[in-house]
């Protein structure tokens, strides 16, 4: 990840408090279309309401799929601000449960790495739309964090 | 049921999800054996725009699918069924620049859940990039607007 020098921008969107320039270096978080939010210390990640992510037509509600790969690459997305990991990490498991309809409407997320060794990090993900409290999902994932 | 049958209802229920129109998700073999699902490869699903390899995401959203719509292969009427959990294992990352097929069964069917597995895989079946376990709920018959989705996706025929 060398040509990307993601450090630097890492370091450059702590600093201006805007992630996007981070964020739309990766084509599937465009896709989707994630924002991160910074709350004082802490990351917030969003998903706005978009058609294109629908799965469900009778609720209509979020493909889970989406939800899934929203809160794998929140994940990702923590680990590269705040581990001080200088490259992607590479995700090796992911386990989510469902816990309520993804409805059509804004989705949240945050991250809170349980572990972090040298080769491996542990992370756990909620996702959430009106309420923190009432999570729709949650999720953890391991990843690979040595040098690719 | 016949494969032309649940190979039907296996392309209508994926032309109802919308998302699975965006990536551009095809039906590429159904059975009452389990059923594949074919991500095609694009510039807009890669995760790592260095080397070019697909996100994890887009092959959950592929699994999931894939999963999801394997119950009409175990299933003798369209169910409504979502998803309660799904793992997967990442046994290496998937080539750039080549489509990535998701192959599901259902191996156990209760009258309230619906266990599946399967793999994800580009050239070789044998050589999986991701393996996967997910299950799912059946909500039975009522569940709101699902006579309509039923009908759309069972045919005129059924």
């Amino acid at each position: 990840m060398s040509d990307l020098k993601l450090n630097q921008r890492v370091s450059q969107a702590h600093e201006n408090g805007d992630y996007d320039a981070l964020i739309s270096l990766m084509p599937y978080a465009k896709l989707l279309g994630m924002q991160c939010l910074r709350l004082g210390e802490d990351m917030v990640f969003r998903l706005p309401a978009n058609q294109d992510n629908i799965g469900n037509p009778l609720l209509p509600a979020l493909h889970g799929g989406v939800i899934a790969g929203f809160m794998e690459h929140a994940a990702m997305l923590h680990l590269l601000m705040f581990m001080g990991i200088p490259h992607l990490p590479k995700i090796i498991d992911f386990s989510i449960d469902y816990l309520r309809a993804g409805h059509y409407r804004d989705t949240y997320a945050q991250c809170q790495v349980w572990r972090q060794g040298r080769r491996v990090a542990n992370v756990a993900i909620t996702a959430w739309q009106t309420n923190q409290t009432e999570p729709i999902a949650t999720a953890r994932a391991h990843f690979k964090v040595d040098e690719p | 049921m016949s494969n032309t049958l649940i190979l039907e209802q296996a392309q209508r229920f994926l032309a109802a999800l919308r998302h699975c129109q965006v990536l551009g998700l095809q039906v590429h073999d159904a059975s009452p054996l389990g059923l594949t699902l074919r991500l095609p490869y694009s510039r807009q699903i890669v995760g790592d725009p260095e080397s070019g390899v697909i996100h994890g995401g887009a092959i959950t959203t592929l699994m999931d699918t894939t999963c999801g719509i394997s119950t009409v292969c175990a299933l003798a009427e369209f169910e409504v069924c979502p998803t309660l959990d799904l793992r997967i294992d990442y046994m290496h990352p998937a080539e750039p620049n080549k489509d990535v097929f998701g192959f599901a069964e259902c191996y156990r069917v209760t009258p309230n859940i619906i266990f599946t597995r399967g793999y994800a895989y580009q050239d070789d079946p044998a050589q999986p990039i991701a393996h996967v376990v997910g299950t799912f709920m059946r909500m039975g018959k009522g569940v709101a607007g699902d006579k309509q989705l039923k009908r759309d996706i069972q045919g005129a025929g059924a």
